[in-house]
């Protein structure tokens, strides 16, 4: 059974559709790269898939879980989907380790020492466990965004989707993210990651999607997808980045 | 009674002063419960309900405060309750500083960026605990500095209290002038108690609000 | 205990309404006028004047923003007669609103003028012009637009605020009402009619302000009029 299907899922803006009946299945363990240029509804996708964006049409299953147009009780679906923003989310009043223990003690009721054990644990898994106590401004973007992911991890879900997470980091830093989702691709995690980044897609994920004015346009292995794309579009999109 | 102005004056006026402190701290702390719950509804309530208090706030922050009070003292007695000047005072008081303190408070919720709500939705937080432990903190901080500087508001504005006979400072100095007839010495004497109370608090208020300033440029 | 409202003998008096509707439009209008042109002339101390100057600008503007009005008015009214000003309640009154409103209105118009670049007001020096020239020509306008919003809601606690004065027997809305409701004993149907009056002048001044920032920003990207906090601010409702 797919951990994730997207079964012809649409949203609209009066005539502009920004999602236009997509329709997507996602195995456990694997890893989907979402790509395409901005404004092809790509971030609008991963949004719908843990509910931050209504749908209008279609449905989507997941980890068990089904979304509807309409759907509101999102709560249950959220503890066992992981979200990791572009622009890192901490919250910024609260240091790293109570950014992590945060969600699983209020919404999961997870007793303390079990929740400092496990923010250790993810800490050190995106390789941050000297920052415990830091406070996000003090922390560069790459050491905010690793600990996002750490954010999300410690709710312990089964799917993580993430939503151009190096985008907003220079050059340098965006090495250290995408270090640390590597490794938890390794580690078995079940991913969809809206990306810019070429190579990692190529890399990383089993799979990538091609997205193009709110539909899935190509979709397939990634070596595929980039050695031999099929359409014009994903050939002249892809064609920069190759140089 | 005529007697001159002198540091025998002091306790009818000091007597005032406790009583615009008194009015002041009842006031900011039923105008503080309405304001958060107002400012909550505000911006997460129900349509119906976010129209009612904008329309309240808007409504109040047209009308005088003193036809406020002339309404709750006057007023209302007519409808059958009594209200003695200090009910008067502190429920005409209370819902003008709502109507305010609610619209402060709003813009410091509605201050803090969408993507805060959306990470706490991502870790599956139910509305009550975003707001208890990721969005009123935040709003909080950056509450205190217009806050404070709303506390002077209130002070100053105890003042038109002393046209329903309430006495506290300023009704105090009209009562020490008309046994002094010494009107520029008890007034000067009475505005200078108001400005020993609100000096502090302005100072404070931008002492908060440039800090914030000086720590975001970093 | 049920109450009936009769507005028959208040509605009577509504020459005196309309005689204090006119003299609390005069006297804050006044006041507006005044206090501006201080709030002005303080504001431009502060930034461009020498250090004792603005010592004396900072000192003036702390004690009228931690002191209530009604207590100035009380200062005013029965100060100035002792340095020889035999003046009318309505002169008081006048005096002391408009340098109340000089007070806050010249941090409004400091924060305006800060706001505006240096390279600004330089590339106005670099022309030849004098300082006071590229305040009056470069400065005040773009610097009145970004703070016109603040402005004007210190205009409308100066309409409202006016109604204190009635402490000193100054006419307008407020004294007029309080007669009517000692001739009528028709406490809370007096103030509710004064109250909707001074709903509708602020509406009404507000208005004018709206038209105001049409004139002075030429159509483009005007201080809207909204009747603030009437709609929601486009804030959308975040999903539970």
């Amino acid at each position: 059974m797919p951990a994730v299907q997207l079964n012809n899922i649409k949203k609209c803006y009066g005539a502009l559709c920004v999602l236009d009946g997509i329709n997507l299945s996602v195995e456990p363990r694997d890893v989907v790269a979402v790509i395409g240029q901005s404004g092809s509804g790509k971030s609008t996708m991963l949004r719908c898939i843990n509910g931050l964006e209504q749908i209008q049409g279609g449905s989507i299953d997941i980890v068990g879980h089904r979304i509807e147009p309409g759907t509101h009780s999102l709560r249950s679906l959220r503890k066992e989907v992981g979200m990791v923003f572009q622009s890192y989310n901490l919250f910024p009043h609260l240091n790293v380790a109570e950014n992590i223990m945060l969600a699983p003690r209020v919404v999961k009721n997870v007793p303390k020492p079990e929740a400092w054990e496990t923010a250790q644990m993810v800490l050190k898994q995106v390789g941050l466990a000297d920052k415990v106590g830091a406070y996000p401004d003090e922390l560069s973007g790459g050491q905010q965004q690793r600990v996002a992911i750490a954010r999300s991890l410690a709710m312990k879900p089964k799917v993580m989707l993430f939503d151009e997470v190096t985008s907003a980091l220079d050059p340098q830093l965006t090495g250290e993210v995408l270090k640390t989702i590597a490794e938890l691709a390794a580690a078995g995690m079940t991913m969809i990651l809206v990306t810019h980044e070429m190579g990692f897609a190529r890399q990383v994920a089993n799979r990538t999607v091609f997205m193009y004015k709110g539909q899935i346009w190509e979709e397939g292995r990634s070596e595929d997808l980039f050695s031999a794309p099929k359409t014009p579009e994903l050939r002249s999109f892809i064609a920069p980045n190759l140089k | 009674m005529i007697q001159s102005f002198g540091f025998s004056s002091l306790p009818i006026l000091l007597y005032g002063a406790l009583w615009t402190l008194i009015l002041s701290a009842s006031t900011f702390v039923a105008a503080g419960i309405f304001s958060l719950i107002f400012a909550l509804l505000r911006v997460l309530g129900p349509k119906p309900v976010r129209l009612l208090i904008a329309g309240y706030i808007e409504l109040v922050q047209a009308t005088p405060l003193l036809i406020l009070l002339f309404l709750a003292y006057y007023g209302l007695s007519f409808l059958g309750y009594y209200f003695p000047p200090l009910a008067a005072a502190v429920i005409s008081l209370t819902l003008y500083a709502t109507a305010f303190l609610a619209d402060i408070w709003r813009g410091c919720i509605e201050a803090i960026p969408k993507q805060q709500w959306e990470a706490a939705d991502a870790l599956a937080m139910s509305t009550p605990q975003k707001l208890r432990y990721v969005i009123l903190p935040q709003a909080f901080r950056i509450s205190l500095g217009p806050t404070v500087g709303f506390l002077v508001q209130i002070v100053k504005n105890t003042s038109v209290t002393a046209l329903i006979s309430f006495v506290e400072l300023t009704r105090a100095g009209q009562l020490l002038n008309n046994m002094t007839f010494q009107p520029f010495e008890v007034f000067l004497t009475v505005a200078a108690m108001y400005f020993i109370i609100c000096y502090p608090l302005s100072y404070y208020s931008e002492y908060l609000q440039g800090g914030k300033r000086a720590r975001s440029s970093t | 205990m049920a109450y009936q409202m009769h507005f028959g003998p208040v509605l009577d008096r509504a020459p005196e309404f309309v005689d204090g509707t006119i003299n609390t439009i005069l006297l804050s209008g006044q006041g507006i006028v005044i206090g501006l042109a201080i709030g002005l002339a303080v504001a431009i101390i502060r930034v461009e004047g020498p250090r004792w100057l603005d010592r004396i600008a900072v000192a003036y503007i702390e004690i009228i923003r931690n002191t209530p009005l009604l207590v100035q008015v009380f200062l005013f009214f029965f100060g100035l007669p002792y340095i020889g000003l035999r003046l009318s309640a309505d002169t008081s009154a006048i005096i002391a609103i408009s340098f109340n409103l000089g007070a806050y209105s010249a941090e409004i118009f400091r924060a305006g003028f800060l706001a505006i670049p240096k390279s600004q007001i330089e590339a106005g020096l670099a022309l030849g012009l004098t300082r006071l020239q590229t305040i009056r020509y470069v400065v005040i306008v773009p610097a009145l637009k970004v703070v016109f919003p603040a402005l004007t809601g210190q205009l409308t606690l100066t309409l409202l605020g006016s109604s204190v004065v009635c402490a000193i027997s100054a006419s307008e809305l407020t004294l007029a009402a309080s007669k009517v409701e000692s001739l009528t004993f028709r406490s809370l149907e007096t103030f509710l009619v004064a109250g909707a009056i001074y709903v509708t002048l602020t509406f009404v001044f507000r208005f004018t302000y709206w038209l105001i920032s049409l004139w002075l920003f030429h159509r483009k990207d005007p201080a809207r009029f909204q009747i603030a906090g009437a709609l929601p601010h486009g804030q959308e409702r975040v999903e539970a």
